[in-house]
């Protein structure tokens, strides 16, 4: 039953928005993984962030897709946490600093091994409005932890726009979205969030975006 | 189905389906004959147009409200296009939503058949409104640029489109073979007949340039093969859809024509201004909405105005 809802919530509700409200314009929609596990990495600007990444996913992968999101928000209330795990299939994942001997990327690990596509914002959370905030290096661990899975890194834009941090009126805008080469785990962490800054950099440049300020 | 539709306008839609066939087949028997040629962009074209044809065709033939929702739509797409590629303010978001809400309003008032309203709504009411809200919210950088830009667009992409819709609502005039649908069928297909016959003409014997600082593409023997064409369609297609005599159709092939060039270039000179070639990709081939529609944003209230003195 809730999976139905599910995919009744991400197949009519949330196509009906990225696809008709919103509208996408995609680039290299080839670099999209076609099978879990896969590791989807994108910047953050907007609730719709997540939507967007989901639906750009053919409908049978839905049931794989799990957006990775900060415990201390999403499951606040019983409602909102009800909605999070069980519509939006998010994975919690603790802010705080952990305990010893706690591995805060337990569940993780344990979605990749079952095959799962996660979407990951590695700037933690949703920043200022179309600005790029610093990457949290848990990333680097996440694919330390698992060297073989393919991470895709995704540019957004125009988002914020349409529903920034602390909105929630909607206005319809168009979105970027550049689908930059799957990459895997390099060997070092430094080198690793070395290559995700200039791959993200290097996305963000191919658009052209009008002034918004 | 049907009640709002003339024969003659079911067997002119008809005929456009005939002449995609034909030019499908065309396209296909080219690119067996030169196999190393590459006519990938013109088969997108026609495929776009396949889909473009289809969905107005069907909005005509259900019902004319649907058709008033199909044009609704087109201006939704098109303003939409045209606010996320041209430099907006933070602080507008709000007046943003209130600018799409006046679409809804104004094919409303075309449903119900209010002229007086319809024609005032967006140049008077919406140009009063959308400065005050903004005033409200208080950010006074870039006031004139915001104000004046969604006003611009939506005069364009709203106002001048839905021109085209309003001549549904009219009724046959003395001695019309069709009612509204003609009329809007006639303004549509001129007009994009026109883009294409500038086109292929532009392209076969193109060699003076008209106004290369704006459209390098567009030639003088483009424009007039493209005049001299719509001139000859529209003759040939107005005693079928319209209450035109042979000399005001001719006149109105010429005057499309015309309006529908400048409708061109002026969205080149927009989208060289912000700095984009196309105004989305929604139509593989052709770009964006407002890339189709250019010409129709100045074809549609001339014609509109045109045939609303001479016949109603």
């Amino acid at each position: 039953m809730i999976k139905i809802l599910r995919y009744m919530f991400f197949n009519v509700l949330v196509r009906f928005v990225t696809l008709f409200v919103l509208g996408m314009n995609v680039r290299n929609r080839e670099n999209l993984p076609q099978k879990g596990p896969a590791i989807i990495i994108a910047n953050h600007n907007s609730h719709l962030d997540t939507m967007v990444l989901t639906t750009l996913l053919p409908a049978r992968l839905l049931p794989l897709v799990r957006p990775v999101a900060a415990m201390d928000y999403f499951l606040k209330n019983r409602y909102l946490a009800w909605f999070a795990l069980n519509i939006i299939g998010i994975l919690a994942l603790k802010r705080e600093r952990p305990k010893r001997g706690e591995d805060p990327f337990a569940n993780i690990n344990e979605a990749l091994k079952n095959g799962q596509i996660l979407i990951l914002f590695p700037e933690g959370s949703r920043g200022k409005p179309e600005e790029l905030s610093a990457y949290k290096k848990g990333i680097a661990r996440i694919s330390q932890n698992n060297p073989d899975i393919p991470i895709i890194p995704v540019f957004l834009h125009g988002l914020g726009k349409a529903l920034p941090k602390g909105e929630s009126l909607l206005v319809p805008f168009f979105c970027d979205v550049f689908i930059g080469e799957p990459f895997k785990w390099s060997g070092s962490r430094l080198q690793f969030m070395q290559h995700l800054e200039t791959v993200m950099t290097r996305l963000a440049k191919q658009g052209h975006f009008p002034l918004w300020d | 189905m049907f009640e709002n539709i003339s024969g003659n306008v079911l067997w002119f839609i008809a005929c456009i389906f005939g002449f995609l066939i034909i030019a499908s087949v065309t396209v296909t028997a080219m690119k067996r004959k030169n196999p190393q040629k590459n006519y990938r962009e013109l088969g997108q074209r026609i495929n776009s147009w396949w889909a473009m044809v289809t969905v107005f065709a069907l909005a005509m033939v259900l019902s004319r409200n649907i058709s008033l929702i199909f044009f609704a739509v087109i201006s939704f797409l098109a303003l939409k296009e045209f606010l996320s590629i041209i430099p907006t303010r933070r602080a507008d978001r709000r007046v943003l939503f209130w600018a799409y809400m006046a679409i809804p309003l104004q094919y409303y008032w075309i449903a119900i058949g209010w002229y007086g309203l319809f024609i005032i709504f967006i140049p008077v009411y919406l140009f009063l409104f959308l400065p005050f809200r903004m005033v409200l919210i208080g950010e006074t950088k870039d006031f004139l640029r915001a104000a004046g830009t969604l006003h611009w667009g939506l005069m364009t992409l709203v106002f001048s489109i839905s021109h085209a819709a309003f001549l549904l609502t009219l009724p046959a005039a003395k001695g019309s073979p069709a009612a509204g649908a003609g009329l809007l069928l006639f303004l549509v297909f001129i007009t994009q007949a026109n883009d294409i016959a500038q086109y292929i003409w532009g392209k076969t014997f193109g060699n003076h340039k008209i106004i290369p600082s704006v459209s390098p593409n567009k030639t003088w023997e483009g424009f007039v093969g493209g005049m001299l064409s719509s001139c000859v369609l529209a003759a040939i297609i107005a005693p079928i859809l319209t209450p035109m005599n042979f000399w005001f159709s001719i006149l109105a092939g010429g005057m499309l024509s015309l309006a529908g060039f400048i409708g061109d270039v002026t969205i080149s000179a927009l989208k060289r201004d912000v700095g984009v070639k196309d105004t989305g990709s929604l139509l593989p081939g052709h770009g964006g909405i407002m890339d189709r529609i250019d010409s129709l944003t100045f074809t549609a209230p001339l014609f509109f105005h045109f045939i609303y003195y001479l016949y109603y």
